[in-house]
């Protein structure tokens, strides 16, 4: 990692009351890479999430941004600069149809700097660029999908929308908090490429996943975290080699199985 | 009764609806007649209003109507489309009143601009108050709203500002019936037929969202704070300039003007007319405040048919008159066979 990291993570640490969900983490991002967060239930991977994009505050430590402070400031400032995240559990407005739910964050004021995810720094009509957006991450434009209400939608589609309101701010980072958990393996299958797309995008995504497979097929690097702690940051293949990360995590049987189709 | 098992009742929309919705509405006169008649009823019924009814009693009706309405209008327009509860209608009436009340028998400004000052400065007052509640909600921002207008006319009470107890008096009325009860009818409808606009409009939409999921919008890069105070700005200021109309209509502004009557009876007529529909909150002071007025011939029994009357519309029709009505317009029911 010889270019300056997109994000650093320095001794992040979160109390709630007397749990220590963080202690002392640490990590860089680098621009443009797929960084995978795993780790058991608990192990604090949803409140780096959170920390990252300002949703709690940290007890102690820093996150920065392209060098920039931005840990205090709050999350609408956080996600205007670029740093964007999907809820683990999908955040639709249930009461508005898909594509309106997308002109919701066109309306941000990032959006209208930057035009959306393929806007040249003008923002077109909300309705088209919406629908476009929607289009390229796999609702059908001649299909009734973009137009029916997001409480009718089944969750591969709630996931895509999760991001698509990251992609509708234009954004230089998304954190996806299991955008696979709870799809089938032909859903997963088909938001793979998307992931990937999304990359050679210049997007750097940080992926938090219990999926191991999928992951493991797209991420540069891993870190797994247990109980706030970080065990070991690197290669899939050196995350799976570790023996700590064997016992806190995966048990054996998983990770032959994962072996043998690595 | 097995029969039910067989036959199940369903609701569609009729087709009429359907073809009205998009550019097609302009092809044909039974399309366009679908959608304004309702609104030509509403608007030409209520411009209609001073003129046919002859009692000079209840020609003051239309315009205490109109101030409730307009507060009604702001209560739904918070609650449904803001997800903020407000008990604070009286609150605004009476800031927007004493404002109005004050530049007029200080410095003799008339009525024809205390209204609209009263009206902005009186919007701006009550937005500051409530800016630091306005992170709470559903219930916590009603207590906090609710508070002010006993705080305020306490506050007026003790210090013994603004008149004290006995208000300001001498307040310039507006010209003649025909000027107020208009300038209210006229105002009702341009309120209702903008903020009706305004949740349609793409901000609406973000209006919404922060109603259904904050997190979202949050995460969307979008200032909650920035769009919750707007909203209570726009709900204030229909409040502030109710509660203007009413000093010029009293020529008196008083304690009265933070009664809780302002924040209650509202609430009533949006449950009444039909929550979340904008016109039903107006529909329901329409019917709500001129009973109120005739139960007075039964003196304190009033308030027992009052509430009467509440709890069998709650009871019989809870999801209120505009609700039912919009329906009944737009689908039809018919049996199916399973």
């Amino acid at each position: 990692m010889t270019a300056d990291p997109i994000l650093k993570l320095e001794h992040v640490t979160k109390t709630f009351g007397g749990i220590q969900a963080l202690d002392d983490v640490s990590f860089d991002i680098a621009e443009g890479e797929i960084f995978g967060i795993i780790g058991p239930n608990g192990s604090g991977k949803t409140t780096i999430v959170n920390c990252v994009t300002g949703f709690i505050k940290l007890t102690s430590g820093a996150i920065y941004f392209r060098g920039k402070r931005i840990s205090g400031k709050p999350a609408h400032k956080i996600a205007d600069m670029g740093v964007t995240r999907t809820f683990q559990i999908m955040r639709p407005y249930f009461s508005l149809s898909a594509y309106k739910n997308l002109v919701i964050p066109l309306f941000s004021p990032r959006a209208k700097r930057t035009g959306g995810w393929r806007g040249g720094g003008k923002l077109g009509d909300r309705n088209t660029v919406s629908i476009d957006i929607l289009e390229e991450i796999g609702f059908e434009r001649d299909s009734f999908v973009p137009y029916k209400m997001a409480s009718t939608l089944p969750t591969g589609y709630l996931k895509r929308l999760e991001l698509a309101r990251c992609l509708a701010l234009k954004p230089e980072i998304i954190i996806c908090d299991e955008i696979f958990s709870g799809l089938s393996p032909s859903e997963i299958a088909s938001m793979v490429p998307l992931i990937e797309r999304l990359k050679m995008d210049g997007i750097t995504l940080i992926m938090i996943e219990h999926r191991l497979r999928e992951l493991f097929q797209v991420a540069d690097r891993v870190m797994v975290l247990n109980f706030g702690r970080k065990l070991m940051q690197g290669s899939a293949a050196e995350a799976m080699a570790n023996p700590e990360v064997r016992e806190a995590y995966f048990g054996s049987r998983e990770v032959e199985e994962v072996m043998s189709h690595a | 009764m097995s029969d039910l098992e067989q036959r199940r009742r369903e609701r569609i929309d009729r087709g009429i609806k359907v073809r009205t919705e998009g550019i097609y509405a302009l092809m044909s006169s039974r399309e366009l007649a679908y959608l304004l008649v309702p609104r030509l009823i509403l608007i030409v019924g209520l411009l209609l209003f001073p003129l046919v009814i002859p009692s000079l009693y209840w020609q003051r009706v239309i315009s205490i109507v109109c101030i409730y309405a307009l507060l009604a209008l702001s209560f739904d327009f918070l609650a449904h489309y803001v997800g903020l509860v407000s008990l604070g209608g009286a609150f605004f009436v009476g800031t927007g009143g004493y404002i109005a009340a004050f530049l007029n028998t200080t410095w003799g400004i008339p009525f024809i601009l205390t209204i609209p000052i009263a009206t902005i400065v009186g919007a701006a007052i009550c937005t500051l108050c409530l800016l630091p509640c306005l992170p709470l909600r559903g219930v916590y921002f009603a207590i906090v709203s609710l508070m002010y207008p006993l705080f305020a006319s306490r506050l007026i009470e003790a210090l013994d500002i603004l008149g004290g107890t006995d208000g300001i008096m001498g307040v310039v009325s507006f010209p003649n019936r025909w000027v107020e009860q208009y300038t209210l009818i006229g105002l009702l409808l341009l309120f209702l037929f903008g903020i009706r606009r305004l949740v349609n409009m793409d901000i609406g939409l973000v209006l919404r969202g922060v109603k259904d999921n904050d997190q979202s919008i949050r995460a969307s890069g979008i200032n909650i704070t920035h769009y919750k105070a707007a909203a209570v700005f726009i709900a204030a200021a229909l409040g502030c300039l109710g509660g203007a109309c009413l000093v010029h209509i009293y020529m008196w502004s008083g304690l009265s003007q933070f009664a809780l009557d302002f924040s209650i009876i509202p609430i009533a007529a949006t449950v009444v007319g039909g929550a979340g529909t904008l016109v039903g909150p107006v529909l329901g002071c329409l019917i709500l405040v001129p009973v109120s007025e005739l139960l007075r011939d039964f003196g304190t029994l009033r308030i027992v048919f009052y509430s009467l009357i509440l709890v069998l519309v709650i009871v019989f029709r809870s999801e209120g008159l505009m609700v039912y009505g919009q329906r009944k317009y737009h689908q039809f029911e018919r049996w199916t066979n399973l």
